[in-house]
């Protein structure tokens, strides 16, 4: 485990938070996961040691939440909301848009390195459906035009470095 | 209105039968009191309590008060008090009894709980009973004959799991048989304490998981797969051997150590198949060490003993005798016995006669290894006490037989007569083996036989009856599970005629009628027959004892420290 400085102190501050130690294994792998962008094989067993638990534990833990990421993703990380609102007026059609754009699939890493693009259920913003939630920015009313130019946009972001 | 019969019982009712029952029962051990059977999956009597099967819904109530003025509200209609039933089905496993619950089992409401929990169950649940081990003793199987639909309403794909994981050296997961009871889980983390397993993901496609790169290898893997309630767990020893319905149950004890677990032996037509742990709250609950379940494959082991020989030559067992009578008499005062801690109690009461007969010392090999605390303990003898009660020996055996091989080199011992024990490996040295004249009775090929004068081929503990003493002083029962290898004798006729052959007096050989010699000879055993002998076993005295500096450690209801109370274990 590589982890920052920053992240290690974190880490033993939120464990005091609890009255066990067990109580801490979320918010752990949140912070993990915020580091390093996703939780690497040997996380059950670093975390596992650190709380005094055992490793399946932790990785029972892991494996039940999908929003836990065993796998690096891309730079970017494209949420399109695939729930019934935004289904009925083209969430899909979005969704494979952004597909094509980056020549990639539904949970992998582009070929630039540059997204991963997901299909996830609602975000709680039906009113201005279909929505995309890129990295922590919300997009609304995202339509095939829409979804283009998100596209080029990250992709002219990525040239200029 | 129901009064609680005393301080520590709680009176409950239970599909209108009261029963008193201890503070802190819960219902389906409550149930079980009255014969009334709540099926489940998760519950297991000696785990704690999850409630993740749903299976054991009931229906429950409490004698209706009036919230104001607490008095009892009275049903007109029966005049008894009235019930206050609640509306939803509860768990009966997770419910603890409370004065005055009323509990029933059979309404339609309950019926259409485990209905509905069985369908559930049996959505992923591939119909391969044909070909699962576990079909004849598995619980899905027979709830399903009793709340099953009979057809699927599920029209969709089943789930895909892995279907044979291998998750230890003795044990192989079938992933989508697996009802995700998580009593496995519970015995690794709390029994055998070694947390490995685990559900990875979740919904449908939770998955019982040993840690990657783990293995569940504990000395007590295989108590998951006798918990197992369905297919899911099999043991890799017996996974497709043998259909459980033909295996004839035999009550035994583990051999293995001085803890005397409980075990039942199933075999079919004169071969054993597989050894599991019968429960016995006062020495093994329901547990048993990997160790003790492959025991059973000295029976049919390649190096038997099945020919009695006289100096390495096949004989017959009149003329071995014979010749045992003259090496007593031609060495009279210079014989020796040597005892052994794996003989029954009978065997060792034998023993103990033929040293009189022949005035000849006695001994005992020592078995000490490393307990784990659990149920396998330092003494790897299973009856050193049996040797102690009978008088076979008056102190522990020392670690070799030191004081044997002294009287060997000063020609004090000219004929040693052994009985299933290996004199090489207890210490004895070539020089002095070739000294002696050697009567072995045994079952299994040692390296010593070679040299031996008489060798009579005898029994292993699965093809007679018999008793052992344990460490907590307990004398537990075990029965003949398969017939006896053709060759070999039953000790107890080797050794009667031995003491016959040593002029002693003629003694029963049948283990029932033996007893009552035993019964007139050993004061401690005055009032016990083998027929009487309670299944879960007789606490004996062990006051006479309780100097001797004994091995074991802790184990599960043993404490070495504090005397064992002898007290009746009717």
């Amino acid at each position: 485990m590589n982890l920052k400085a920053e992240t290690l102190s974190k880490i033993d501050e939120v464990i005091t938070h609890y009255p066990v130690k067990r109580s801490a294994t979320l918010p752990l792998l949140h912070l993990i996961q915020e580091d390093i962008g996703h939780l690497p094989a040997d996380t059950s067993e670093w975390v596992a040691a650190k709380l005094e638990l055992e490793p399946i534990n932790v990785l029972e833990v892991i494996t039940f939440y999908p929003m836990f990421r065993q796998k690096p993703i891309g730079r970017r990380h494209i949420k399109v909301c695939r729930t019934l609102s935004c289904a009925l007026v083209g969430g899909y059609k979005t969704c494979a848009t952004f597909e094509a754009e980056f020549k990639t699939h539904l949970g992998e890493v582009s070929p630039d390195g540059e997204v991963t693009v997901d299909f996830v259920e609602c975000l709680a913003s039906c009113g201005t459906a279909p929505v995309v939630l890129i990295d922590d920015e919300l997009h609304e009313k995202v339509d095939v035009a829409k979804a283009k130019q998100l596209s080029d946009q990250i992709k002219a972001e990525a040239k200029k470095r | 209105m129901i009064a609680t019969a005393k301080p520590d019982l709680v009176t409950v009712n239970i599909d209108g039968k009261e029963i008193a029952v201890p503070k802190g029962t819960n219902v389906i051990e409550a149930a079980r009191l009255v014969n009334v059977d709540v099926p489940h999956y998760c519950y297991h009597p000696k785990l704690t309590i999850v409630g993740n099967c749903r299976m054991c819904l009931i229906e429950m109530g409490m004698p209706a008060v009036d919230p104001a003025t607490k008095a009892p509200i009275m049903d007109p209609a029966t005049g008894k008090q009235k019930i206050n039933w609640i509306p939803r089905p509860q768990i009966g496993c997770g419910t603890n009894v409370s004065p005055g619950l009323h509990v029933r089992t059979t309404t339609p409401m309950v019926k259409d709980a485990r209905e509905g929990v069985m369908e559930f169950l049996l959505i992923n649940h591939p119909l391969d009973c044909p070909i699962c081990d576990q079909a004849g003793e598995c619980k899905l199987q027979e709830q399903a004959t009793g709340y099953g639909r009979g057809y699927s309403r599920f029209i969709e794909d089943k789930n895909v799991k892995p279907k044979r994981t291998q998750l230890g050296p003795r044990v192989t997961l079938d992933d989508e048989r697996c009802i995700l009871c998580s009593r496995c889980i519970r015995f690794s983390k709390e029994i055998a304490k070694d947390d490995v397993l685990g559900f990875v993901d979740r919904g449908s496609y939770s998955t019982l998981t040993c840690f990657p790169g783990k293995k569940l290898e504990n000395n007590y893997s295989l108590n998951t797969v006798d918990i197992c309630p369905v297919g899911a767990l099999t043991s890799t020893d017996f996974r497709f051997k043998m259909r459980v319905w033909f295996l004839k149950q035999t009550n035994a004890i583990d051999t293995e150590s001085s803890v005397g677990a409980n075990t039942v032996v199933w075999s079919r037509e004169g071969t054993i198949y597989r050894i599991t742990p019968r429960r016995n709250d006062e020495v093994n609950d329901t547990w048993m060490a990997d160790s003790g379940r492959v025991l059973f494959k000295a029976v049919q082991a390649p190096d038997r003993l099945s020919a009695v020989k006289i100096n390495g030559t096949d004989s017959a067992f009149d003329i071995a005798i014979n010749a045992a009578a003259e090496l007593f008499k031609a060495n009279a005062g210079a014989v020796a016995v040597v005892g052994s801690g794996r003989s029954t109690v009978e065997e060792q009461f034998l023993t103990k006669q033929l040293a009189t007969a022949l005035k000849a010392s006695t001994h005992l090999v020592s078995r000490v290894g490393e307990g784990d605390k659990l149920l396998v303990s330092a003494d790897r003898n299973p009856n050193v006490r049996g040797a102690l009660v009978t008088g076979l020996i008056s102190t522990l055996p020392g670690v070799k037989l030191v004081d044997l091989g002294a009287q060997i080199d000063a020609g004090k011992v000219k004929v040693v007569v052994t009985v299933g024990e290996d004199l090489a490996a207890a210490g004895l040295n070539a020089g002095q083996l070739a000294k002696i004249s050697l009567i072995v009775l045994g079952t299994h090929a040692k390296s010593m036989d070679g040299g031996a004068k008489v060798v009579i081929p005898t029994l292993t503990a699965f093809e007679k009856s018999g008793t052992f003493v344990n460490q907590q002083f307990r004398i537990q029962k075990f029965l003949k599970a398969v017939p006896p290898m053709a060759g070999a004798t039953d000790d107890l006729i080797v050794l009667a005629k031995l003491v016959g052959a040593a002029g002693g007096a003629t003694i029963p050989t049948e283990v029932n009628a033996l007893w009552k010699t035993i019964a007139a000879a050993v004061p401690a055993l005055a009032t016990t027959t083998f027929a009487n002998l309670p299944e879960t076993g007789q606490l004996l005295d062990a006051t006479p004892f309780s100097a001797l500096p004994f091995v074991e450690g802790e184990t599960l209801h043993y404490k070495p420290a504090q005397p064992v109370v002898a007290a009746a274990n009717a």
